[in-house]
């Protein structure tokens, strides 16, 4: 049987359209059943997956945005649904609502009880409308915090997944005090008794991204994107012209790789050929047993530990001259 | 997305002000007679100094350089300054239409300061308080590094010394040139507060105009006691970005100090001249 070919869907993609037609082509001739293709097909395939390895190993920062940022790229319920087992969503911060762009729970990793966490963009028009385009308001961050607490309560890990353009920016949000909400989830998590890991998944978008970001251990996917601001915001600000986002992309660091050296980070986790939207199942093994990892090691550490574990780690981010 | 959205207003704001500000600072030395931003009242230099940079006819806050924040607030020859001689570093090799480095050079030589704030010990009316005073004329009082660095120092100092911890913010928000290492200082000045907390010393909070974006979400909305002077603008998000992502007017006296206060967001709105007294009224209750 033809398989339904993924085509590619990115603009630096292009390369790769007429491979893609070809290998329409000869599937079309094998299904007609008069010649044997297999091994043109088995051919073609191969050249596909060579041409895409070779994207992918050198995406430039604005390449990688357009790959963190798309609408396939799988959400943080994909990966709960795939990484962990009795995924149970809980809702509403118990104050004023229950925000949708943030999605929080209870689940079983690994045989082991943790709570869940991210922000939850939609992969339609529609979902993204539902969802605020992930973009959580106070009520969000408050939810968040709500869980933690019940984290700590009884004495179960977190893992939060960071997938957002930012904190939603409207009269409500402020109303109910976005900042507030915000700054107070920094300053719990840095005190969190319980071990906590982050992953920035796709869209590290400013404090937004931070407000449940502040792990023990912080994780972040190959092609996923972590900034104070938006490039498209920093090139308006900055560069006069929210057309020069990619060199603004470049002048930030905004990778995975940039991150790392930075000290940001202390992973990279893989991700499958041409990116987790190609195989959100195999991308979900890589990162599940990355979580594992760096997991374990956190378990057997107090209370007091791992405070002054997360402490010494923020305490010591930044550069300057004495 | 957050920050872009004050940063950027911040941006729009300095632009509009721009005229007014240099005008402030145009005529007070050069001519005796300064007009109010705000009502355009005609004010007699000395006057408008000697009510604490306020407009005496519709109390228009006129914005303070940290040193004369100081000598408003602490008492005569109190001020210890700790970690003076911090500065920021280039360490992305960061250039837009110029580079990191020569706007931190600019910066010094403009506005006589090392970065976007001062910290020190000092007393107020006889407390013993940790000192923090940012300083819009340094890059907008964004906070990089440097502002991250000196605030995490400035309450570590507090914890060693026992005492109370009280930081002025005026800032346009995260210091975009140093990208992700700005956004950490939300995590490091956060964390740090966690810790003050836990030791039990209080921290209060005062907000003046504007305090936005990286700053508004960390440290400066996390006091024990947060207050604010009249009519600053104090958000998140700035009120043109809101405008655009929600393409509506939008209220009156939107994101300042008194809707704010209605709003349940701030202890109190406090004019300049009853802030020394104000806190001095909360040092003693700490304290006693």
């Amino acid at each position: 049987m033809t398989q339904k070919i993924k085509r590619p869907l990115l603009a630096f993609e292009k390369p790769l359209v007429e491979l893609y037609e070809k290998l329409e082509k000869l599937q079309e001739m094998s299904d007609s059943g008069k010649f044997d293709m297999t091994e043109e097909i088995k051919h073609m395939e191969k050249r596909i997956e060579a041409v895409r390895q070779q994207l992918y190993t050198s995406l430039n920062p604005s390449q990688v945005v357009q790959v963190a940022r798309f609408i396939q790229r799988p959400t943080a319920l994909d990966y709960f649904g795939l990484m962990f087992d009795d995924f149970v969503e809980l809702h509403g911060d118990r104050n004023f609502g229950d925000d949708p762009a943030m999605v929080t729970g209870i689940a079983t990793l690994d045989g082991r009880s943790v709570i869940v966490m991210g922000q939850q963009k939609g992969h339609s028009t529609k979902e993204n409308l539902a969802r605020n385009f992930g973009t959580a308001h106070p009520e969000g961050y408050r939810k968040a915090l709500r869980l933690m607490r019940l984290a700590e309560r009884y004495n179960k890990p977190i893992i939060s997944l960071v997938d957002t353009p930012g904190a939603y920016p409207g009269i409500g949000a402020e109303e109910r005090g976005q900042a507030e909400a915000i700054a107070k989830n920094l300053r719990e998590m840095a005190e969190l008794t319980v071990p906590f890991i982050s992953v920035i998944t796709g869209e590290g978008g400013s404090g937004g991204a931070l407000g449940i970001g502040m792990g023990n251990k912080v994780l972040m996917l190959e092609f996923a994107i972590y900034s104070v601001i938006s490039p498209e915001g920093c090139a308006s600000i900055l560069f006069r012209d929210a057309k020069r986002a990619n060199e603004a992309a470049v002048a930030m660091k905004i990778t995975a790789k940039d991150m790392l050296e930075l000290g940001i980070i202390d992973e990279i986790v893989k991700e499958p050929l041409g990116a987790a939207h190609q195989d959100p199942k195999l991308a979900a093994k890589y990162l599940k047993s990355a979580i594992i990892k760096n997991l374990n090691p956190l378990l057997s550490l107090t209370a007091r530990e791992l405070i002054a574990d997360r402490y010494n780690k923020y305490r010591k981010m930044g550069i300057f001259n004495e | 997305m957050a920050s872009t959205l004050s940063i950027h207003d911040w941006f729009n704001r300095k632009q509009e002000q721009k005229s007014a500000y240099s005008r402030e600072r145009l005529d007070i030395p050069g001519n005796v007679w300064v007009k109010c931003f705000k009502c355009g009242q005609a004010i007699y230099a000395k006057d408008l100094e000697e009510n604490s940079k306020v407009c005496p006819k519709c109390q228009y806050h006129f914005k303070l350089t940290s040193a004369e924040r100081i000598r408003q607030l602490a008492d005569k020859e109190s001020f210890k300054e700790i970690d003076p001689n911090l500065t920021s570093k280039n360490f992305l090799n960061f250039t837009d239409s110029k580079s990191y480095t020569a706007r931190i050079e600019d910066s010094i030589l403009k506005s006589g300061l090392k970065d976007a704030i001062k910290t020190g010990l000092a007393k107020i009316n006889g407390y013993d308080v940790a000192l923090g005073i940012m300083d819009f004329s340094f890059m907008g009082g964004s906070m990089g590094s440097v502002v991250g660095e000196k605030i995490a120092r400035l309450i570590e100092t507090a914890i060693e010394h026992k005492y109370p911890v009280i930081i002025f913010s005026t800032s346009g928000g995260a210091r975009m040139q140093e990208s992700i290492m700005s956004l950490m200082q939300m995590a490091k000045t956060s964390a740090v507060l966690g810790r003050l907390r836990e030791t039990g010393l209080p921290y209060i909070s005062v907000l003046t105009d504007p305090t936005t974006g990286g700053v508004s979400a960390s440290f400066a909305m996390l006091g024990d006691v947060n207050i604010a002077e009249p009519n600053a603008l104090i958000c998140f998000a700035g009120p043109r970005v809101i405008e655009q992502t929600i393409r509506q007017k939008l209220p009156a006296g939107f994101q300042r100090s008194e809707y704010l206060l209605e709003h349940g967001m701030l202890d109190i709105v406090v004019d300049r001249n009853l802030m020394k007294e104000t806190l001095t009224k909360l040092l003693k209750f700490f304290k006693n």
